[in-house]
């Protein structure tokens, strides 16, 4: 086994955080106040290589892979976990389209959304619940040679800053009745709702797409139709999870370090108060739960990369480390003593941050149903 | 312009400047579990080059003297967009004081004749002496401008050069062959691209030891080094402490007397 980073993978990471460090910092606390993306970072992330990260070179991205992937998002969320969400949630979108695309979609769609000409968004979450993917109430029908699309998703990330939605709805019944489409956001009758206020990942843009007779070329159907599930489970399967879990991984990382610093600087009784074996002991479960995360994360990552399924190993490193995550931010927040509660020391971001991604990107719970499958295969008995 | 060649150091990681020690009886830095990064002016003489390479097309060649296990801050330097690097590296460059190690670099960069500018950092975060430039120069004969905070062309072979110094500001005019030391005022060094990531994989990064460049063992490494470390001390900080006493009308006016006493105020 070789769990040593490759030379390429380091300078990723390293470029990545100098990025972060020093371009979106600045904006931080503006998006904690307006709950807005930073748009005006696509150009520079784009010519970083993070938005085209996973596009192929033919279509104008960088052609890198899941491992990479899990890096650059890690360090972009060690330093803010929201602008990493929008760019895991705009990486969904192009591997959609790089899976299921046809070669006009492709040669349409992937090259604006790897320059950073805009985000991408993928819409299966409806009001009546987002894990029930079969429960949705959105549907298409072909009339005339085009797709009349109506319903209503919510808790859309990227849904006020895409201008490419990939839309689930129903073209049928049961498992083979979904279907997914490219709606452009000024298709006739696609509209943007309401945007939510979430107190966590405040800087990553969140709501409601709203498709109202809404008018879609024929040709904008992404993969067969009645595919639509199959678009869906792979989509937050494999780049979601990942994505997510990526993510929390950075949250984690940032947890360590502000809690290592912190109890580093702080004195109390004459020492540091990391020389206390109670406060030495937290540290020690987060250093241990980073470490852990970290392994799973990029074990999942390193599985798609090598082609091989890792739909058990993507829920594990999505639940566990988000899960994780949250466990962290708050013993992060009880080393700071009550200077963790407020507004100016980052671990309050950190919890707030993390509690976020446990129900996005399919639930944590979900996770672990897939888990208690994968757990329980090896013993079930042959029908 | 054919060729820049760009001089980098490998120098520990500013970051993890806290957890450097230094060995109580070798007086040497601790270096373990210390990563290297590339010297910060030197990316500030690095972005120097790049720029000109941008308008001109000019070869730019990275190079450094160092042990062998610095290979990756030369591939990062290659990363940020230069065409290949040289590193040079021999046992018995170890020790190597300023002098030697310009003596080491002058004969580098003669083995990469010809050249039109040399670019350098002003001086290096590590020891700071802001010596090696200059020698380089005088080794080799060329002139060099120390301090550079602009640079660009006035024809293809005539550089307008601004310079700090003490009052102010300096103004020059110059030709190659150059060196130029830069501070970090020039430019704002351009971010490691991916791509570029990839790209660098593909270029070349050469080893050269001594047996290609040929010195004389006497004038190299610890031998050859007129200047030795004689100590090294830690220089405690300490805060000065003063209490004042009193009301508070008492205290408030003696703490601004204190800040008027100290010019502060």
């Amino acid at each position: 086994m070789d769990f040593k980073l490759s030379e390429r993978e380091e300078l990723l990471r390293k470029s990545t955080r100098e990025f972060a460090e020093r371009e979106i910092t600045p904006g931080i606390e503006a998006m904690e106040e307006t709950g807005n993306f930073p748009v005006e970072l696509l150009k520079p992330m784009a010519k970083l290589g993070i938005t085209g990260l996973i596009a192929p070179q033919e279509y104008g991205g960088i052609g890198l892979g899941y491992l990479a992937r899990t890096i650059v998002l890690e360090e972009l969320a060690r330093v803010c976990a929201a602008v990493a969400m929008g760019l895991q949630v705009h990486h969904m979108a192009i591997a959609a389209l790089k899976d299921f695309g046809t070669e006009e979609q492709k040669k349409k769609y992937i090259p604006p959304l790897a320059r950073g000409e805009t985000m991408g968004c993928v819409a299966v979450t409806e009001p009546s619940g987002g894990s029930d993917v079969l429960g949705m109430q959105s549907t298409a029908e072909l009339k005339d040679d085009r797709w009349i699309l109506n319903g209503r998703k919510c808790f859309i990330t990227n849904s006020h800053t895409s201008d490419y939605w990939l839309v689930i709805a129903k073209t049928g019944e049961g498992p083979k009745g979904l279907s997914a489409f490219l709606v452009d956001k000024d298709a006739p009758g696609a509209k943007t709702g309401r945007v939510e206020h979430k107190f966590g990942l405040r800087g990553s843009n969140t709501g409601e797409l709203v498709l109202d007779n809404c008018q879609v070329p024929r040709e904008n159907i992404l993969g067969q139709e009645g595919g639509g599930l199959g678009v869906a489970l792979k989509t937050v399967s494999e780049s979601g999870r990942t994505g997510m879990a990526a993510v929390a991984l950075g949250i984690l990382q940032a947890c360590y370090e502000e809690a290592g610093k912190f109890a580093t600087e702080r004195v109390l009784y004459g020492k540091p108060i990391g020389a206390l074996q109670a406060i030495s002991f937290y540290l020690a479960e987060i250093y241990t739960e980073l470490d852990i995360c970290r392994l799973l994360c990029y074990r999942a990552s390193w599985m798609k990369d090598q082609n091989l399924r890792f739909d058990t190993e993507s829920a594990m490193a999505k639940s566990y480390t988000c899960d994780a995550a949250a466990r962290c931010a708050k013993k992060a927040i009880e080393i700071h003593g009550a200077y963790g509660i407020m507004k100016e020391y980052k671990v309050q971001r950190l919890l707030r941050d993390a509690m976020v991604t446990i129900s996005a990107g399919g639930t944590g719970e979900i996770g672990k149903v897939v888990l208690g499958r994968a757990a329980l295969a090896p013993f079930q008995k042959k029908a | 312009m054919e060729r820049g060649i760009v001089c980098v150091k490998p120098v520990p990681d500013p970051k993890a400047w806290d957890r450097l020690r230094l060995d109580p009886v070798t007086k040497t830095l601790i270096r373990e579990g210390i990563p290297w990064a590339i010297n910060p002016l030197d990316k500030h003489a690095l972005e120097a080059a790049l720029e000109i390479k941008d308008a001109y097309g000019t070869e730019v060649v990275i190079l450094s003297m160092a042990p062998s296990a610095a290979q990756p801050v030369l591939r990062e330097a290659l990363s940020m967009g230069a065409d290949r690097a040289v590193l040079l590296s021999d046992q018995g460059f170890a020790g190597s004081d300023t002098l030697a190690t310009s003596r080491i670099l002058a004969a580098g960069i003669r083995r990469l004749k010809p050249f039109d500018l040399i670019f350098c950092g002003n001086y290096t975060l590590d020891s700071s002496t802001a010596q090696v430039p200059s020698q380089i120069a005088e080794l080799l004969g060329i002139p060099n401008i120390m301090h550079v905070t602009k640079m660009e062309f006035l024809e293809t072979r005539r550089l307008a050069v601004t310079q700090k110094i003490e009052q102010g500001y300096a103004k020059l005019e110059a030709e190659p062959p150059l060196l130029l030391s830069f501070t970090k005022e020039a430019n704002k060094p351009r971010y490691t691209t991916f791509l570029e990531i990839l790209a660098a994989e593909k270029r070349e990064l050469s080893l050269w030891s001594n047996a290609d460049l040929q010195l004389d063992p006497a004038f190299i490494g610890l031998k050859g080094s007129p200047t030795q470390m004689a100590d090294l001390l830690v220089q405690p900080k300490t805060r000065q402490g003063l209490k004042l006493e009193g009301s508070p009308r008492e205290m408030a006016q003696g703490l601004a007397e204190k800040l008027h006493q100290l010019g502060l105020i």
